[in-house]
């Protein structure tokens, strides 16, 4: 047997351990199928495989071996565009759809953890080599707690202050406190809406977040959340029936108007509070050398 | 240049206040006005908004 087998195998089944850590299912129900599963893990395998041989390759000076992990990247950037794909195509059918800029999220995270795994099956690989089998399972252990730690980002409540507020007809006009929402015409609708509609006003905690909270994307990634989570009181063919998030203008405060089927107060503030941050939609205005200045 | 929003019908129960491209449905009431506008709602899927108390419109979003 090859001195190098050992290691190797150790690597490989880390880093496949890993990415099974990785792939969750949760409230967000992707990916929920078998199949979708049995994909991720087949490339997390290989992901760790490549990770794994790096260092024996190297140990036998076989420097032209790490060409191959640029065909591993361009091989993960293609799952993040099959990944995007397959949600786009998929948002057209939601009641209330993600949104690409959740979407470009999703997809963002399955490319990396793919990276993450390379790295894990590596650091494992190499310590198993230099020092021995205990020394590899204890940065195994280490490296599973930081990927842990890596993969979750930050979430609404750490951003925001969430409060309930009442929904109420000015008019024609839907106002959440005093954010204005939309224009409801018809009598019975607006019956439908004071009965089933609920309204947040979520203010934001920093002058950073206004921006954040501003992007379209991460308002609809609070309406698909929070509708995936309560229910919809929503059909295809009535479009007066829509969750909406609107800005107040004068201080950056955002207005969410829902339509739960579940009519839980503070279950529906958590869920709000939950909503991950999207990294596409953070912006950090007082970085900027201008306001660093002052 | 892609338009995005359009008005469907008008529905009114004041001919003198609307005139245009879009079709216009005279009711003789409120009531029929709002019925009409709630038919049209569910059948060209689009929202009902009301521009005064006598004048609803069906917008496509």
């Amino acid at each position: 047997m090859n001195e190098y087998i050992l290691p190797i195998a150790f690597g490989v089944t880390i880093g496949t351990i890993a990415r099974f850590i990785m792939l969750r299912t949760d409230y967000r129900q992707y990916p929920t199928y078998l199949h979708g599963k049995v994909i991720h893990l087949a490339l997390g395998f290989i992901a760790a495989a490549l990770g794994a041989v790096a260092i024996p390759a190297i140990m036998e000076k076989e420097f032209t071996a790490v060409t191959f992990l640029t065909i591993a990247a361009s091989q993960f950037r293609e799952v993040r565009n099959m990944e995007r794909n397959t949600l786009v195509e998929l948002d057209s059918y939601e009641l209330v759809p993600r949104g690409n800029t959740y979407i470009e999220g999703i997809a963002i995270a399955f490319e990396s953890r793919n990276y993450l795994v390379i790295f894990v099956a590596f650091v494992t690989t190499l310590t198993y080599i230099a020092l021995n089998w205990w020394g590899a399972i204890i940065v195994a252990i280490l490296s599973f707690l930081f990927i842990r730690r890596f993969m979750s980002g930050s979430t609404m409540k750490e951003i925001v202050d969430i409060e309930q507020k009442d929904v109420h007809f000015d008019g024609a006009g839907l106002y959440v406190d005093n954010i204005y929402i939309m224009n409801i015409g018809l009598p019975d609708r607006q019956k439908e809406i004071a009965q089933y509609g609920m309204g947040f006003v979520l203010t934001p905690k920093n002058f950073d977040v206004r921006s954040t909270i501003a992007n379209l994307g991460q308002r609809q990634a609070i309406l698909h959340d929070v509708s995936v989570s309560l229910g919809v009181f929503r059909d295809s063919g009535t479009p007066a029936l829509v969750p909406l998030i609107k800005r107040d203008l004068d201080d950056g405060r955002i207005g969410v108007f829902i339509l739960p089927q579940n009519q839980d107060v503070e279950k529906a503030k958590k869920i709000i509070g939950a909503v991950p941050v999207l990294e596409n939609a953070i912006r950090m205005p007082s970085e900027s050398k201008v306001s660093k200045k002052n | 240049m892609n338009i995005e929003k359009a008005i469907l019908a008008v529905i009114t129960v004041n001919k003198t206040k609307v005139t245009g491209g879009a079709p216009i449905f005279l009711c003789e009431n409120k009531d029929e006005m709002e019925k009409v506008a709630a038919n049209l709602e569910a059948i060209i899927d689009g929202i009902s908004h009301a521009l005064s108390d006598e004048l609803y419109i069906i917008v496509k979003h």
